[in-house]
């Protein structure tokens, strides 16, 4: 299968790769998908008492146009609110990236790595 | 050394160059180009010779009469021709079928259209080596079977089924015992005098032969007939008819009278190198061999790198030409079925690659490859959460995934 020059740079160059507190109050995880299915995302998100989103960190297994779509998200969620953060859709990063119709779902994955952060941000406060 | 390093032999291989030479013998103006059919005139004459002196060459690798080889055009359409054909030619003594799960495709979608015919087909599950279990298909047997279909080597985890254990079973129930042999010929010592098998099918591409070439072995005795699948001229005694193709054919001797004088020795070769391979992986944790490795060919490495996604790994790994899976299917994102039918779980199945070794492959190239596999291994593990987890001693299977 041919990749997008931008997803061969994410998955070559992932951008902020790591893991933060999960028991911290300021942080928000999100972990996605099922291992039997070939892809699972963990987005965690790092949240000022402003309501912005700081920082962001991601692990993911799955193929590369997995991890060039959490690498993405990553990027794009840092500076901004989480009502803007939230408001990310799949088809934007499948846009970006280039994504072939088989890939798709590694875009939706990646939405729904988001919601579930901001979900758990906001159910722990 | 050159690069993408070709390992992936099982797939196919090289033509070998002296193979070569002995094909372009026989396709230009000067060369052995006429019609093997043509009795009136020294072309025809001078084709069938050298098409008769192939047959005797494929006959001899497996030890049967050069008269119980028929030309196909690879071991797809052996097995076809064998299937189909033994099935219908004798459906009135029964309808039932048995082969396994793990079966190649050519085998197991032929047994698939013969359901629709109105056959009843058993598929048998291997056990979590690959191996079938002798009287798991001692007991499949029934009063309406008339033909059993095991593969002798797997494509995907090269593990070696028991054929002269098979057969044993098949021929005092007057049951016919066919066997692809596409990943063994060349490979495996096949000695068709011993083993009880009645049909066999050969591919040429897979042993340094060329592409679009195979043959049938069809026992003469105790005689196995068949209904042919392509009918016309009546070339091959009726059972496939079509213009033989000389090149091809001579080709396809070439490669196997190769294999017979040099398979003990490239043996030994491909053994050290695949152990050499596998040795370079042997300290790294959560890694695992699938399918037997006692019986199994020497050019085979399956394995599966735990908490690794199998297509990020093939994306990492561009400088060798390996699959994930068999290359029939990788065009899918399913998981490898054959892997599945050992009972393998997803995440493992999705996470294998095939590594196989040829007559080309150096040591330097597999030295090289140990690294590259060891080096993105642990890149993408410090990417993937669920190697974090295991790390942590969180166990993946308590958790509640939700599956998309």
């Amino acid at each position: 299968m041919a990749y997008s020059e931008k997803v061969l740079d994410h998955y070559e160059n992932p951008r902020n790769v790591g893991t933060m507190d999960k028991d911290d109050s300021h942080v928000g995880t999100g972990m996605v998908g099922a291992p039997a299915c070939g892809d699972v995302m963990k987005l965690q998100i790092k949240v000022n008492d402003d309501g912005i989103i700081e920082d962001a960190k991601f692990k993911t297994y799955g193929c590369g146009s997995a991890i060039a779509s959490s690498s993405l998200l990553t990027e794009w969620v840092k500076g901004k609110t989480l009502e803007e953060a939230g408001k990310i859709k799949n088809t934007e990063i499948a846009e970006e990236l280039a994504l072939p119709p088989v890939k798709i779902h590694c875009s939706v994955l990646a939405e729904d790595a988001i919601k579930a952060a901001i979900q758990d941000y906001q159910t722990k406060k | 050394m050159k690069l993408p390093i070709y390992l992936d032999y099982s797939a196919t291989t090289p033509i070998d160059p002296r193979v070569a030479e002995k094909m372009i013998q026989c396709m230009t103006p000067d060369g052995n180009y006429g019609n093997p059919a043509s009795r009136s005139h020294a072309f025809g004459w001078h084709a069938e010779e050298a098409v008769e002196e192939a047959r005797k060459n494929v006959a001899a690798l497996i030890n049967c009469d050069p008269r119980e080889i028929v030309w196909t055009s690879g071991a797809t359409e052996s097995d076809n021709l064998a299937i189909k054909g033994a099935a219908h030619f004798y459906q009135k003594k029964g309808k039932h079928i048995i082969t396994c799960k793990t079966e190649h495709k050519a085998v197991l979608d032929t047994c698939r259209q013969l359901e629709r015919d109105g056959f009843e087909v058993t598929y048998l599950d291997p056990e979590t080596n690959g191996l079938v279990d002798l009287k798991k298909l001692e007991a499949a047997i029934r009063e309406d079977t008339v033909l059993v279909s095991i593969m002798h080597v797997n494509n995907e985890i090269g593990v070696i089924q028991d054929i002269e254990a098979i057969g044993e079973l098949t021929r005092p129930r007057k049951i016919i015992f066919h066997v692809d042999a596409a990943q063994s010929a060349g490979k495996v010592p096949i000695d068709l005098q011993k083993a009880k098998v009645d049909l066999m099918s050969f591919s040429a591409h897979k042993i340094y032969g060329p592409k679009g070439i195979g043959a049938l072995f069809v026992r003469r005795k105790p005689r196995i007939r068949l209904e042919a699948q392509m009918h016309g001229g009546g070339h091959e005694r009726g059972m496939r008819s079509g213009t033989l193709a000389t090149h091809q054919i001579v080709g396809m001797g070439e490669a196997f009278r190769l294999a017979k004088e040099e398979m003990a020795t490239e043996n030994d070769r491909l053994r050290t190198l695949r152990d050499r391979l596998l040795k370079g992986f042997e300290d790294m944790e959560e890694v695992y061999v699938n399918g037997d490795m006692e019986h199994r060919i020497a050019g085979n490495l399956n394995i599966s790198f735990n908490f690794v996604e199998g297509e990020s790994l093939l994306m990492a790994l561009k400088d060798l030409a390996i699959s994930s899976g068999s290359a029939c299917t990788s065009a899918s994102l399913e998981p490898s079925y054959v892997l599945r039918a050992l009972g393998r779980d997803d995440e493992l199945a999705h996470s294998s690659l095939r590594f196989t070794i040829g007559r080309f492959t150096t040591e330097e190239e597999i030295d090289y490859t140990i690294e590259l596999v060891r080096k993105n291994v642990g890149k993408l593990r410090e990417l993937s959460p669920l190697w974090d987890m295991y790390k942590e001693g969180i166990d993946l299977k308590s958790i509640q995934w939700a599956a998309h």
